[in-house]
């Protein structure tokens, strides 16, 4: 055993923090440091940076611009990247779609998307949950009807994050219900944003912000060879996706930036006339959420080493998502803390002089809340574990 | 020993819930919310017809002579309907420092005021490095020929952008944190030298960090005795304490009971959501947590007067450690327990999760009062 970085990946994890520190722009790193609202120039500005470098994605396959890295080496990207306070990876063309598209694609298909994606040239978002489908994924009902060389689709999305940024959307419909189970009978079909029927609503959430909306859908006709993979087997394209996406849920690079950030705050705070971080109540708990990342970590490079060998990834990363998540909101509930009377304000009446610094901190608590909620709710995540590692 | 509610207090509770059910609903609640004053005059005048903003006072200025457990009915129901008027901070705050400590000029000029809802208050006292330490009072107040001029920082002033008058505490006399030398002054908000920097809180109320600049006032709005402020001050926060305890009691019943609905209401897998043990299980820690939580809220209320200063503090500090625990707990798995829904604008209970999450830290937080507590021995 030897939990050391090797001296090439020492050299590696340097290379990629000295090109951080020089390309990744000022106004991005303080808007994510900050939790203000990232626009979607932000997020596409981020995606053709690391492009440029030859980095826009990592772990694809090095025909389209993949960078053939270990394992270990993409952790410490993710990580570098995640300290530095870059912008999160819009997650779902690159790290979602586009998965998708090397496994199941034809190669018309990953001609017309890889590259724009890669580019940073088209953002897309994600359509699987609908109103009366969210833990129950497969019950979803939005219908696509073949008609000529044409599906039309009617229905409705929710909870479809920067839809009202997105050029393209990725669906899962139903395209029958003659099957006996109802996994099957569903399909994986793109859709460009501008189609005529397509409308976005905002929803908004308690911390004031707008990241969700509702889609609907009112006879949209969407071009047959836009469906990925089989008609009526999307559920294979759904599920090998769902382990992909919970890949990325443990954070732990952003995690360590945001224990920082509460440590320079939790000294800036006062309390009995000293450093709040000086308060043996606060640190020890400070202590024990800094423990658990730490556990975290360790265990995500142990299942990452055990990924080496080629195996897929198993309901493993169902525990990175529930302690990564975890973390991630005791964090903003600490920060919450440290700030004592000052995380009640929010917003000002009048645009005169207010801390916006302590400002957006109970937003954030708030808007963490979803954390254990989406990606599958940390509930679905404990049933995956109990059924699939646990034979319960 | 008896838990009831008296007949009157029933009565009380009962006519507040009418209340709340027809005319405080969530939509008429939002769109005081989003009003320029970010509360209702309409409100405020019923409050006062029916007699609650004179609960707690002598009936020589036009109250009922109530105690904390009077005002528990009233602080549940405006816990339970998110309630935004400035109740807790007018009677349960400024309307005490007058009564407990206040001139018979004082008492007589501003509680039958306050009492048919003429005069609003709020309690200016929280400092930039104070925390939630009621003895750091860094704003002073200079002594002149014809009364004191005030100089400093108040921030995080609840309700002040309403108030008709502020309770402003400010130093007389010793070091920052010196429990000798806090005196209490009532203070126009409109006075000369007063200027506010006014917000929406993270739970929709409204608020104002406060800068006095040589804010003039004369000898007669000083409150008790030059420099021996803070035992009132201690006595009236305590007192406060309870009642938001009691708040906390409201808006976590509500969490609880529409937290269950959804349960039994909200289908996934073709069967209610509620039919899953995980959730079962969940749903029963909210309750006991709750259950736990009303006991220790009324024992707040019931020591809230306690002659005996110690008791009073112990009581008081182990009330609010169990209740922000509960607020905590309940509000997160309310808002978890809803899945996406829990996280919108548009259901309410995402806006008692906020006030939850921010009742946990009013007048300390956990650790505050953990402190306090060990301290009391
Ligand atoms: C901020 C945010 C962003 C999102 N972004 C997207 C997006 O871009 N695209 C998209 O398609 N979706 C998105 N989602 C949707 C998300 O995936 C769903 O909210 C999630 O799957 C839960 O579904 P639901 O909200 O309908 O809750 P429900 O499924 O109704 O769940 C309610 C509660 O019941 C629990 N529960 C349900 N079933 C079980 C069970 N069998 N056992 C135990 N407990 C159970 C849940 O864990 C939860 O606590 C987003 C959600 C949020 C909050
Ligand atoms: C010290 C002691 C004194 C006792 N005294 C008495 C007595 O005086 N009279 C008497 O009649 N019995 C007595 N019992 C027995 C006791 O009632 C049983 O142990 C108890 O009912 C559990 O049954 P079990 O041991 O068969 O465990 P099981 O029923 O097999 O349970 C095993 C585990 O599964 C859990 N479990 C079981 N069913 C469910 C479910 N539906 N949902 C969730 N979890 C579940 C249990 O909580 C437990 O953790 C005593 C037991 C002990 C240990």
């Amino acid at each position: 055993m030897d939990l050391n970085y090797s001296p090439e990946e020492t050299v590696f994890r340097d290379e990629v923090r000295a090109w951080l520190k020089d390309n990744l722009p000022d106004e991005l790193r303080d808007k994510v440091v900050n939790y203000e609202e990232l626009t979607k120039e932000d997020l596409l500005r981020w995606q053709k940076i690391t492009a440029e470098r030859g980095w826009g994605a990592p772990d694809w396959p090095e025909e389209w611009g993949g960078t053939n890295w270990t394992i270990v080496q993409r952790h410490i990207f993710e990580e570098e990247c995640g300290h530095a306070g870059c912008p999160p990876r819009i997650p779902f063309g690159v790290s979602m779609c586009a998965p998708v598209l090397h496994q199941f694609g034809t190669q018309e298909q990953k001609q017309r998307f890889l590259p724009d994606m890669y580019n940073g040239d088209v953002f897309w978002c994600q359509g699987y949950s609908e109103p009366g489908s969210g833990s129950d994924l497969a019950s979803l009902k939005t219908s696509a009807v073949r008609e000529g060389d044409s599906y039309v689709v009617n229905g409705q999305k929710i909870w479809t994050t920067w839809a009202q940024y997105a050029d393209w959307i990725f669906c899962l419909v139903r395209t029958s219900t003659d099957f006996p189970k109802r996994q099957q009978g569903i399909s994986f079909l793109l859709m460009d944003m501008n189609t005529p029927g397509i409308s976005v609503r905002p929803l908004m959430l308690m911390d004031g912000g707008h990241e969700v909306n509702e889609v609907f859908f009112d006879d949209v006709r969407v071009p047959a060879e836009n469906l990925v993979h089989e008609e009526n087997d999307g559920w294979t394209v759904a599920k090998y996706l769902l382990g992909h996406e919970r890949l990325g849920t443990g954070n732990t690079g952003a995690s360590k930036r945001e224990v920082l950030r509460l440590k320079e705050l939790a000294a800036q705070q006062h309390k009995n006339g000293k450093p709040l971080i000086d308060d043996p109540r606060f640190r020890d708990r400070l202590s024990r959420v800094e423990v658990e990342l730490m556990a975290l970590e360790i265990t995500n490079l142990r299942f990452l080493d055990q990924m080496r060998g080629g195996r897929a990834p198993g309901a493993e990363v169902s525990l990175l998502k529930i302690r990564g998540t975890e973390i991630q909101q005791a964090l903003t509930e600490l920060m919450l803390e440290a700030v004592g009377p000052f995380a009640q304000p929010f917003r000002s009446l009048h645009a005169t002089d207010f801390d916006q610094h302590t400002a957006s901190i109970a937003p954030r608590y708030c808007n963490y809340r979803k954390t254990s909620i989406y990606a599958g709710s940390n509930e679905i995540q404990r049933n995956i574990i109990s059924k699939a590692s646990l034979g319960l | 020993m008896n838990f009831d509610y008296s007949e009157e207090q029933q009565l009380l509770a009962q006519s507040i819930r009418q209340f709340l059910t027809k005319e405080y609903t969530f939509a008429a609640r939002q769109a005081v919310i989003e009003s320029d004053q970010g509360y209702s005059e309409q409100v405020w005048a019923t409050f006062a017809e029916m007699g609650l903003l004179g609960l707690p006072f002598a009936s020589e200025v036009g109250g009922f002579g109530g105690n904390a457990v009077d005002l528990m009915p009233v602080m549940e129901a405006i816990g339970d309907g998110l309630i935004v008027e400035p109740y807790l901070a007018s009677v349960g705050l400024g309307g005490q420092f007058i009564a407990r400590g206040g001139s018979q000029a004082q008492k007589q000029e501003i509680l039958p005021a306050l009492v048919t809802g003429q005069c609003k208050l709020a309690f200016a006292q929280t400092e930039r490095e104070a925390r939630y330490n009621l003895a750091h009072v860094a704003c002073r107040a200079e002594k002149t020929e014809n009364g004191y001029t005030l100089e400093g920082e108040k921030c995080v002033v609840l309700h002040a952008p309403c108030a008709d008058k502020l309770i402003v505490s400010a130093r007389t006399a010793g070091q920052t944190t010196a429990a000798d030398g806090i005196s209490l002054f009532v203070v126009d908000r409109s006075a000369p030298g007063v200027t506010l920097t006014s917000y929406r809180t993270i739970d929709n109320l409204r608020a104002a960090d406060m800068r006095f600049a040589g804010t003039v006032v004369p000898a007669e709005a000083l409150i008790g005795q030059e420099g021996q402020a803070l035992p009132l001050i201690e006595a009236v926060v305590d007192y406060a304490t309870a009642l938001v305890c009691a708040e906390a009691i409201g808006a976590m019943q509500f969490a609880n009971d529409t937290t269950l609905e959804y349960l039994k209401t909200r289908k996934q897998f073709g069967v209610p959501i509620g039919s899953f043990q995980a959730l079962q299980h969940r749903m029963v820690d909210m309750t006991i947590i709750c259950e736990q939580a009303k006991s220790m809220a009324c024992l707040a209320c019931v020591k809230a007067d306690s002659a005996d200063a110690d008791e009073r503090r112990r009581i008081i500090s182990a009330a609010k450690i169990h209740i922000a625990d509960a607020c905590r707990h309940i509000s997160q798995e309310a808002v978890q327990l809803h899945g996406g829904m829990g996280m919108t604008e548009e259901l309410k209970v995402s806006h008692t999760f906020r006030r939850l999450t921010m009742i946990a830290q009013t007048f300390g937080d956990a650790d505050h009062h953990l402190e306090r507590f060990a301290a009391c021995g």
